[in-house]
């Protein structure tokens, strides 16, 4: 990966949900050790061109290219490279925090082991609930899960809507170090949120989406 | 640089196996509910009809397949509501594994916890209606090919009816059609024992069948998936 | 030339207006022409006597039933393989025609069964499979208009239309894989052992069923693109005139 090569490459991407037009001709680029921030009002189509990016929403135009290739020839890898996190948690009542944390990382492919595993709920202040069905934790403890995912999943490329929902300020916090810890590493987010985040070592831009 | 995994379809195969069986195990009432659906609607007919025995004999054979048709039909919204509900259908959707493998992961575990307990419970109902044993036998073989094409094609309508309006009547609109010739060629196997015909006609269009819905089905449930995740 | 011109709702519209009354036109001339052969010039059956006349609904309503499906489908595949809200619209209007000619088909052969095989209805290859044909419909209906969003639904009852289209060689073959109580079909590429006034009037009528299930679609596409595009400022401005 060569530096100054934008990573992430959106050109001309275009999205209608039900009747409105949310978005039309959008460029952008993310370079690597970058966050884009997507910011804009309610209803402006945030979530609609995040979930564009990722390929869960197919838009009505444009191409995205990923390290030079494009996305729609070689999804696959794309989805490879990439952690999404979306308004849903995506955990199951049933199953523990670890177990939860454990499945969530095989699907992405990651082999973990438990220490690991341990370490990460640990670092996010769930140790002592490790064992609890998740129906059990806080809407911010659920969150915490999102959390030590992140810090497991090795992606270059975080896509994230309004991570900080439900997080008190110690987990703001630790969701700074991380995302400080990603981009310091070269990888890149695109995060939608209406917070202040300032990572230290990483650069910092803005897209708005207009109404 | 990392390289990306490209994910298998054995380890998303293995992924859902792994992960619905536990949520099961965990959470026992559905297998329970479906197989006391399945007694209990069976036991509907001859309290219904009268429970003459050479008329149970002859109505055996349908009324065994026409209840486990509807117990698993009724177990059908389980397989990817709750998965589409909590995001975690989303997550799937973006696993470097291709839904191809956990797709066809989430139906086997479906049927795991479906279709084989019905098949298995189906001798006991088999001997309430007095049928001899190579029509229990057989009956059971027709369940065991057939119950899977039902948890395949009632796992792709299941799929499109995912958020939509109408429920579970959208769903039976869709699925009991698709389940008909299933139905007519399971039960024709054992209504065929039973008055002493050969049932291997019917059995090896089942068979037939079968394959056709393991080699179709799961990459319609793939499309369907993706459909109502956009 | 353009030949994407009339693939725009607005453009097709105005297409749609202007053909329409033709396919009606046609539709009940041929029907008028068809009626004529089949209950007046066509000769007596030898083993049925009158009663086979009904034939000439039918056979042209069970043909149509199928070739109906079969263009929905391909109407259905280009909405999901070019994202087209169009096609997606034209497989709408084509549903409810197609759903009606499979329940005359229905309808008619039972009428016709009961003089000819002494039962109005038996669970045979075709009969249970031409069935399930209407339930494919309805269930194509009920699906595309169960989601908030209209697109969701237009691709989600394509999805189940073209699986469904596994049901068409099912009817079309039962009678030569089964022994069933449907007669074989007669008429194939080959020739047919039909006397020539019969099918003269069979051809006929099925293509006044054609005709008219043509002009039902693009009357019913019209009221679908009204709907649909609205908001669209030539909607808007239709509405004002």
């Amino acid at each position: 990966m060569t530096e100054g090569h934008a990573a992430l490459e959106v050109r001309d991407i275009a999205c209608r949900r039900g009747p409105a037009l949310l978005f039309s001709k959008l460029d952008f680029d993310v370079f690597p050790g970058e966050l884009l921030c997507v910011r804009g009002p309610n209803g402006c189509g945030k979530t609609t061109l995040l979930r564009c990016v990722t390929g869960l929403t197919r838009p009505d135009a444009g191409r995205i290219a990923w390290l030079g290739q494009s996305v729609a020839e070689d999804p696959a890898r794309f989805r490879g490279d990439i952690a999404y996190g979306g308004h849903l948690p995506a955990l199951k009542d049933d199953l523990t925090t670890e177990e939860n944390l454990e499945f969530s990382l095989r699907l992405r492919d990651v082999a973990v082991d438990r220490e690991a595993i341990a370490r990460a709920l640990a670092a996010v202040g769930l140790e002592k609930r490790r064992r609890l069905p998740a129906r059990r934790l806080s809407a911010g403890q659920r969150r915490r899960i999102g959390l030590a995912r992140l810090s497991l999943d090795p992606a270059l490329l975080w896509i994230l809507d309004e991570p900080l929902t439900a997080l008190d300020d110690a987990g703001q916090a630790q969701f700074v170090e991380l995302l400080d810890r990603h981009l310091a590493r070269g990888g890149l987010a695109l995060v939608a949120t209406h917070h202040n985040l300032l990572p230290p070592s990483g650069k910092v831009r803005e897209l708005r989406i207009a109404p | 640089m990392n390289v990306p995994s490209r994910g298998t379809y054995s380890g998303g195969f293995a992924w859902a196996m792994a992960r619905d069986l536990r949520l099961a195990w965990r959470h026992p009432d559905e297998i329970i509910l479906t197989l006391a659906f399945f007694a209990l609607v069976a036991s509907l007919f001859p309290l219904g009809i009268g429970a003459e025995p050479q008329l149970l004999a002859r109505i055996g054979p349908g009324v065994i397949w026409v209840g486990a048709l509807l117990a698993a039909f009724l177990a059908l919204p389980g397989i990817f509501a709750a998965d589409f509900a909590d995001g975690s259908l989303e997550q799937m959707s973006l696993s470097p594994h291709p839904p191809l493998g956990w797709a066809a992961g989430k139906i086997a575990a479906h049927w795991i916890i479906s279709g084989l307990p019905l098949t298995l419970m189906s001798p006991l109902i088999g001997l309430q209606y007095g049928l001899t044993a190579d029509t229990l036998l057989v009956e059971a073989v027709s369940l065991a090919l057939g119950t899977p094409i039902l948890s395949l094609l009632g796992g792709a309508c299941a799929a499109l009816a995912l958020g939509a309006r109408g429920g579970g009547m959208l769903l039976a609109l869709l699925a009991l059609p698709l389940f008909v010739p299933v139905l007519i060629f399971g039960a024709g196997a054992a209504e065929a024992q039973a008055t002493g015909l050969a049932p291997t006609p019917h059995l090896s269009l089942l068979g037939a069948a079968l394959i056709a819905a393991l080699v179709g089905v799961p990459a319609a449930v793939v499309a369907a998936v993706r459909i109502s995740v956009d | 030339m353009n030949w994407f011109y009339f693939s725009s709702p607005s453009t097709f519209y105005g297409l749609a207006g202007r053909l329409a009354p033709w396919f009606f036109a046609l539709a009940a001339v041929t029907a008028a022409w068809g009626l004529y052969l089949g209950l007046l010039v066509a000769p007596t059956d030898a083993q049925q006597g009158e009663v086979y006349r009904v034939i000439f609904i039918h056979v042209p309503t069970a043909w149509m039933s199928m070739f109906l499906y079969f263009v929905m489908a391909c109407y259905c595949a280009l909405t999901l393989i070019f994202n087209t809200r169009l096609s997606a619209m034209m497989a709408r209007a084509i549903a409810p025609t197609g759903a009606l000619f499979t329940a005359l088909a229905l309808w008619t052969g039972s009428f016709w069964g009961k003089p000819t095989w002494g039962t109005y209805w038996v669970w045979d290859a075709r009969l249970t499979s031409e069935l399930v044909l209407l339930f494919l419909y309805f269930g194509f209906i009920a699906l595309s208009n169960a989601f908030e969003d209209p697109r969701r639904g237009d691709r989600a009852a394509a999805l189940l239309a073209i699986i469904g289209v596994v049901n068409l060689p099912i009817i079309y073959f039962s009678v030569q894989w089964w022994n069933t109580l449907h007669q074989g079909s007669s008429v194939s590429f080959k020739g047919t052992s039909m006397h020539v006034t019969m099918l003269t009037g069979m051809l006929v009528m099925s293509f006044s069923a054609w005709m008219y299930a043509a002009g039902a679609a693009l009357v019913r596409v019209r009221s679908i693109i009204l709907e649909r595009e609205r908001r669209a400022q030539w909607v808007r401005d239709l509405r004002g005139a």
